[in-house]
């Protein structure tokens, strides 16, 4: 045993959706849960239920577990007490929550990514509705929004999410850490259906090989059919060096990112809206991702209050040839989605490349022709993806090929 | 002894007596209908009151000996100077130092400050609250501590009840930010500035005595008269009788939850799918963070349209007032002011006009404002599978919050509740509400962040958006997945003593809190 005492969570006034536990092992004596919540009245008996479950999982039969719950729900309560049990004994066990049947959708490499949700991956609160927001994707984040103490914490958490939370379709990718202790943040989230890996600070290929290898071999292990893509987040000078190497390494890279706030601080400048110091990192980033047929994604907007410098942002994200960008809030969203949408021009382009390949195929037409231009199915693919998410963002009636 | 009780029409079990009087059980909406006439306070004669017209009196302490405090009397109070509010507390301080004991507290609404008032519920000053219990208060009633039963109303219950003489009010004490020696007093000027003195309006005609409590005495005469000087009888001078920042936040402000916003969002879309919101409608939305950003939306959908609401109905905050002030609004009817915009519109706008609630919600008048007006917007507690709605008791069984104006409100056109599905792991729709505050036939349309629930009575209302793409569903399908989510919840438990009873909007009791059990 690793000493007696294991603290894990949080508790205070402003809390809200998550608990603090602290779980002390004891040598004789029953089980004692001894429970503060909002919600005692409403779960309490259940609360203990599960608490008495989960000390069982694990063998223990001697233990004080103090809870200080603040409206968590069960997967975060059994997190938290999964953390603190792993603080004090060594254990490969798992307790897994169910995982939801809608959870086991699964991607495709072409999908549009204009916005991704990153959720810090130890604050369950935030987890619970980000579905909601229309989001592309969320980003169940292991790194950098994670403190170094609470990583431990935050993998059990992130596990329990991707099993339990409903994301209501948007592409579910966690960001793992760096080197080896991100390839050990793999065994946690992959079996439970991750559809997009993030990789930080990449800066070579040797990066992606190993992540590569590793979740093969957990994919091998669990029998998963799904693909895991991978999305590799250049943030160094060396990464752009890099790129274009590092893009065109592995077919399960579908996308590029770049991560501008430690890009500069490793050229020693200051980040600036105006964005000169990170041009050339960032259209070299994008002439990377298209010579390898990938999408190239721009960095997060940092402040979250000025959605007028938002929008020019993306204005300008989207003239250099980027294909989406981070979110750090949900307010951020709509903003994005619709800079990043197709515009009138290329609305109208994929219309007629929809009406000419229907025309050829009622023509009995074995190649279709627009003008003078032969227009082959990933043309056409990507013309009735743009149609679809124009009637989607409502720039285009869902009745438009009646009204022709 | 135990109490008799019936099975009052909406299914739930209620006193027949209460405090020692008889009470009429809910018998269905709009069935109750009183006979006689109303309640009349003792004539008075002004030989009785100085001629030179002031009735300034040394202290607060003088006027009451004067009104002849007693045990057992009925003391009202308004609640305009919400949080801020530092009459109230003093007036049992100081009954209580005289050694009055089983006084009846009416205020019109009560706030966190007036949780000092515990010490004078446990030394038997106070017998009970007729009038909201929030927080502490609320706890304190739960638990059964209080001598007597607490009875919750409406705003416009409570005038029905005054003007029916259910409760016939000894004293009231108003607390008035600007007024003259003869006692005429109004909500502006002065350092306590509150905009409007609406909820004063019942007390000042029906009590048998009036004391006016003011921090700013200037010249007769004072105008606009919200308090009429001739229903007076005494004015006291003090330092202050409220704190400024805590009676009027300086802005309110719309909420800056995600999650909040989406179900902003959702509403103004139903409002404009269903057609409801159109030009020329009238509308009413809380002060809460949510239903400021739908206020917020509206506003913006009729400036697009180029429409004009006819009237908003407030509580005012700053957000209705640049409605009034851009031109997407013609009239703000004001009932309280929520804001500092909201104060110095009432006092410098035309058409921004004090509309008591005297006259907007009490059921026993020729005419309700309420059934005049196209949108509502009203939050709850729980909500049922029947729609019945709840806003005084969670779904812990606690006592929170006063009904406010929310059953005067149901009697709208369109009654929609913006709310999310669960808070903090307590899901808002229930199978039957803890305790039920208002009628599932009067509410239309619930709107939560992951779905829509359209009451089957309104058909209209379900045709009108069936093609339109929102997210449109069952409370049962909404009610499975906030459980899927937070896990089946387990009910409170009550013991028999019942702590609290409900009055509907026409006097007759709708349903009951009764005494947690502690285990």
């Amino acid at each position: 045993m690793n000493g007696s005492i294991a603290v894990t969570g949080y508790s205070g006034p402003k809390v809200r959706s998550d608990c603090e536990i602290i779980l002390e092992l004891r040598s004789e004596g029953e089980i004692v849960i001894d429970l503060t919540s909002k919600v005692k009245v409403l779960y309490g008996e259940a609360i203990k239920n599960l608490i008495a479950e989960v000390l069982e999982f694990f063998g223990l039969k001697h233990a004080f577990v103090k809870v200080n719950d603040s409206g968590a729900l069960p997967f975060v309560i059994a997190a938290r007490l999964e953390s603190a049990v792993k603080q004090l004994v060594n254990t490969d066990l798992e307790y897994l929550p169910g995982m939801l049947k809608e959870n086991w959708y699964s991607t495709v490499r072409d999908r549009f990514r204009f916005t991704r949700l990153y959720l810090p991956g130890n604050t369950p609160g935030l987890m619970i509705n980000a579905g909601l927001h229309s989001a592309d994707g969320i980003i169940l984040d292991l790194e950098d929004s994670v403190a170094p103490e609470r990583k431990s914490e935050a993998r059990i958490l992130v596990r329990n999410a991707l099993r339990q939370i409903n994301f209501y379709g948007a592409e579910r990718m966690v960001r793992i850490n760096q080197g080896e202790w991100g390839l050990e943040d793999l065994n946690y989230v992959i079996p439970h259906n991750v559809n997009l890996v993030l990789i930080p600070k990449c800066e070579s290929v040797g990066d992606i090989k190993a992540v590569e290898k590793e979740i093969y071999r957990i994919k091998k292990e669990h029998k998963l059919k799904n693909n895991v893509f991978l999305m590799p987040i250049i943030e160094s000078a060396l990464g752009i060096e890099n790129s274009f190497e590092i893009a065109q390494s592995s077919k399960n890279i579908v996308a590029i990112a770049i991560g501008l706030e430690d890009y500069t601080t490793d050229l020693g400048v200051s980040r600036t809206i105006e964005g000169n110091e990170s041009f050339y990192a960032r259209t070299r980033l994008v002439v990377a991702a298209r010579a390898a047929g990938i999408q190239p994604i721009d960095s997060v907007f940092p402040d979250v209050a000025d959605i007028e410098a938002l929008k020019q942002n993306v204005k300008i994200s989207k003239s250099l040839g980027f294909e989406g960008m981070g979110c750090i809030h949900p307010g951020q969203i709509q903003v994005i989605k619709k800079g990043f949408a197709p515009d009138e021009a290329e609305i109208s382009k994929s219309k007629e490349i929809i009406i000419a390949f229907e025309t050829g195929k009622l023509n009995g037409l074995g190649v279709v022709v627009l003008g003078s231009k032969m227009i082959d199915l990933p043309i056409v693919r990507r013309a009735q993806k743009i149609v679809s998410l124009a009637v989607s963002l409502g720039l285009l009636s869902e009745s438009w090929m009646n009204d022709i | 002894m135990p109490i008799k009780t019936v099975i009052n029409a909406a299914g739930r079990s209620v006193p027949l007596k209460i405090n020692g009087k008889s009470e009429v059980p809910f018998m269905g909406i709009g069935k109750y209908k009183p006979e006689g006439g109303k309640y009349s306070p003792p004539i008075p004669s002004c030989t009785d009151f100085p001629d030179d017209g002031n009735k300034v009196i040394i202290s607060l302490e003088e006027a009451l000996r004067k009104c002849g405090l007693r045990d057992g009397m009925t003391i009202s109070t308004h609640h305009h100077l919400r949080d801020g509010d530092l009459v109230s507390n003093k007036v049992f301080e100081l009954a209580s130092d005289m050694g009055i004991k089983d006084l009846i507290w009416f205020p019109s609404a009560s706030f966190p400050c007036n949780e000092p008032l515990i010490k004078y519920l446990d030394n038997g000053t106070i017998n009970r609250i007729e009038g909201s219990m929030n927080g502490p208060l609320g706890r304190y009633v739960s638990e059964g501590r209080m001598k007597g039963t607490a009875v919750l109303r409406s705003h416009g219950g409570r005038v029905q009840a005054i003007q029916d003489g259910d409760v016939r009010i000894d004293i009231a004490v108003l607390a008035a930010p600007t007024a003259d020696s003869f006692g005429n007093a109004k909500g502006t000027g002065g350092s306590s500035a509150c905009g409007v003195l609406g909820y004063a309006k019942a007390d000042y005609l029906y009590a048998d005595k009036v004391i006016v409590v003011t921090d700013n005495l200037i010249d007769f005469p004072c105008f606009p008269m919200e308090i009429e000087g001739n229903y007076v009888d005494y004015v006291v001078v003090v330092d202050k009788i409220g704190v400024p920042e805590k009676i009027i936040s300086g802005t309110t402000r719309i909420t800056r939850s995600p999650d909040r916003l989406l179900i902003a969002e959702l509403t103004a879309s139903f409002l404009e799918k269903s057609g409801i919101l159109k030009d020329g409608v009238s509308v009413q939305a809380g002060a809460g963070g949510t239903s400021l950003a739908i206020a917020v939306f509206i506003h913006e959908i009729l400036k697009n349209n180029g429409w004009k609401s006819k009237f908003g109905f407030g509580g005012s905050t700053g957000y209705m007032v640049k409605m009034l002030e851009e031109g997407q609004m013609e009239f703000i009817l004001d009932a309280q002011a929520f804001d500092l915009d909201s104060v110095k519109s009432a006092e410098h706008t035309t058409n921004h006009i004090p509309y008591s609630v005297f006259n907007a919600y009490n059921y026993h008048s020729k005419g309700n404002l309420t059934s005049m007006m196209d949108i509502m917007i009203l939050g709850a507690t729980e909500v049922d599978l029947n729609f019945n709605g709840n806003v005084v008791t969670h779904s812990d069984g606690y006592l929170l919050h006063g009904i406010g104006g929310w059953q005067n409100c149901l009697h709208a056109r369109n009654v929609i509740l913006p709310i999310p599905l669960f808070r903090d792991r307590i899901p808002v729709i229930v199978d039957e509400v803890t305790t039920l505050c208002g009628p599932g036939e009067l509410i239309d349309v619930i709107i939560t962040e992951r779905g829509i629930a359209i009451n089957p009575l309104r058909q209209d209302l379900i045709e009108s958006v069936k093609e339109s793409g929102l997210p449109l569903k069952t409370l049962r399908e909404l009610k499975d997945e906030a459980e899927s989510i937070c896990g089946i919840p387990q009910k409170p438990q009550f013991e028999d003593k019942i702590v609290a009873v409900i009055k509907w909007v026409d006097g007759t009791v709708i349903d009951v809190v009764r005494k947690i059990k502690t285990p």
